[in-house]
């Protein structure tokens, strides 16, 4: 009674709280400081028609270096929680046999949706989406797989490879920057140019940054569900 | 009854999902839907974030031409503000992986116990 009472009393201070903050929001009507800026000169400076893009993977950068390091760290460490001792390994769990709409439906679209991750990640800098986007549909490819044959192994080594190469090209093109570029992380190289603005080949290493991280982002989410999975094994 | 804007709409259905997130978290029993609670916590701020970049008659932070027909070609008058979306896109993947994290330990915890219920584990509690 007592807890109910203390739940009620801490929602509707909540509630308060949201309630003034709602009423004295003012709706911006004008872009101001930074994101003025970055209005004005993101098309000039960076060449990526989505400028949600050209912040996140040129003005800052680091932040999402920092977001694939964190992907890294929660793969690590569910990797190492959820370790299966030498004996669970190679136990065989029989798995009840899945219904036949999801095994046909899920021939059908896991490749479509590979497809479509795929797409989402090279269209990164033009249209909305990227790296993580396309990576999370990939993973999504994957469950589906997953669902309709629950015996499917996924080859463990192809993921590690593909995470690991995709992170440290990804942390090289950085360093490339300060070469050729303004700093670390700089995606406006001197003589790779920007290319034609609105096209697939434009923005600098924009494009190649951002598949790097959906084919990083792709595997690590798979390799996670593939953790999920085995865990099963232990009784 | 005036029409909300869509920025207000957004702010509205943001802090009601927080405060159902919050409700969750506080009234559930079940380990699974306690997370669930967290997830939609976490939706509703993220929702709050990118409703509060909204600025009103504009379109998305995508140079097209849209732009040319809103702003007259002049960006600066024709998109919303980048920013709030770019932060929520990192917020929503650091929320991926503390849900992630959060799933891992519900499963070792009912291995422990074979229960998710979490009033079965009281070991600490005195």
């Amino acid at each position: 009674m007592l807890r109910n009472f203390l739940i009620a009393l801490v929602l509707a201070s909540f509630g308060f709280i949201f309630y003034n903050l709602y009423n004295s929001y003012e709706p911006h009507t004008e872009l101001t400081g930074i994101a003025a800026h970055y209005a004005e000169n993101g098309a000039s400076e960076v060449g990526a028609a989505n400028l949600v893009t050209a912040v996140v993977v040129s003005y800052r950068s680091f932040d999402t270096l920092g977001e694939i390091t964190i992907l890294f760290l929660t793969a690590a460490i569910i990797s190492f929680f959820l370790k299966l001792s030498k004996e669970d390994e190679e136990k065989v769990i029989i798995h009840r046999g899945t219904s036949e709409l999801l095994k046909t439906a899920s021939q059908l679209l896991v490749p479509i949706m590979f497809l479509f991750g795929i797409y989402v990640f090279l269209n990164g800098h033009l249209t909305p989406g990227g790296g993580f986007q396309g990576g999370a549909i990939i993973a999504s490819a994957i469950v589906l797989a997953i669902m309709a044959n629950p015996n499917m192994t996924i080859n463990h080594s192809v993921i590690i490879w593909v995470e690991s190469l995709s992170g440290v090209s990804v942390v090289l093109i950085g360093v490339l920057g300060i070469l050729l570029g303004g700093g670390f992380l700089d995606t406006t190289l001197d003589g790779y140019g920007l290319g034609e603005f609105g096209t697939i080949f434009s923005a600098g290493t924009i494009p190649v940054i951002y598949s790097l991280v959906g084919l990083k982002v792709g595997a690590e989410l798979s390799n996670i569900l593939n953790m999920y999975q085995k865990s099963q094994k232990e009784a | 009854m005036e029409i909300l804007e869509l920025g207000k709409i957004g702010l509205l259905i943001g802090f009601l999902l927080v405060i159902v997130g919050f409700w969750g978290v506080l009234q559930q029993k079940n380990i699974i839907k306690i997370i669930v609670s967290f997830t939609i916590l976490n939706t509703g701020i993220n929702l709050v974030m990118v409703a509060l970049g909204y600025v009103k008659g504009r379109t998305a932070p995508i140079i097209d031409s849209s732009v040319e027909q809103i702003g007259n070609n002049n960006v600066i008058n024709a998109i919303v503000d980048p920013v709030p979306q770019a932060l929520v896109l990192t917020a929503i993947v650091i929320g991926f992986g503390v849900t992630a994290l959060l799933l891992a330990y519900a499963m070792k915890l009912f291995k422990a116990k074979k229960s998710l219920e979490i009033n079965d584990f009281n070991d600490l509690k005195w």
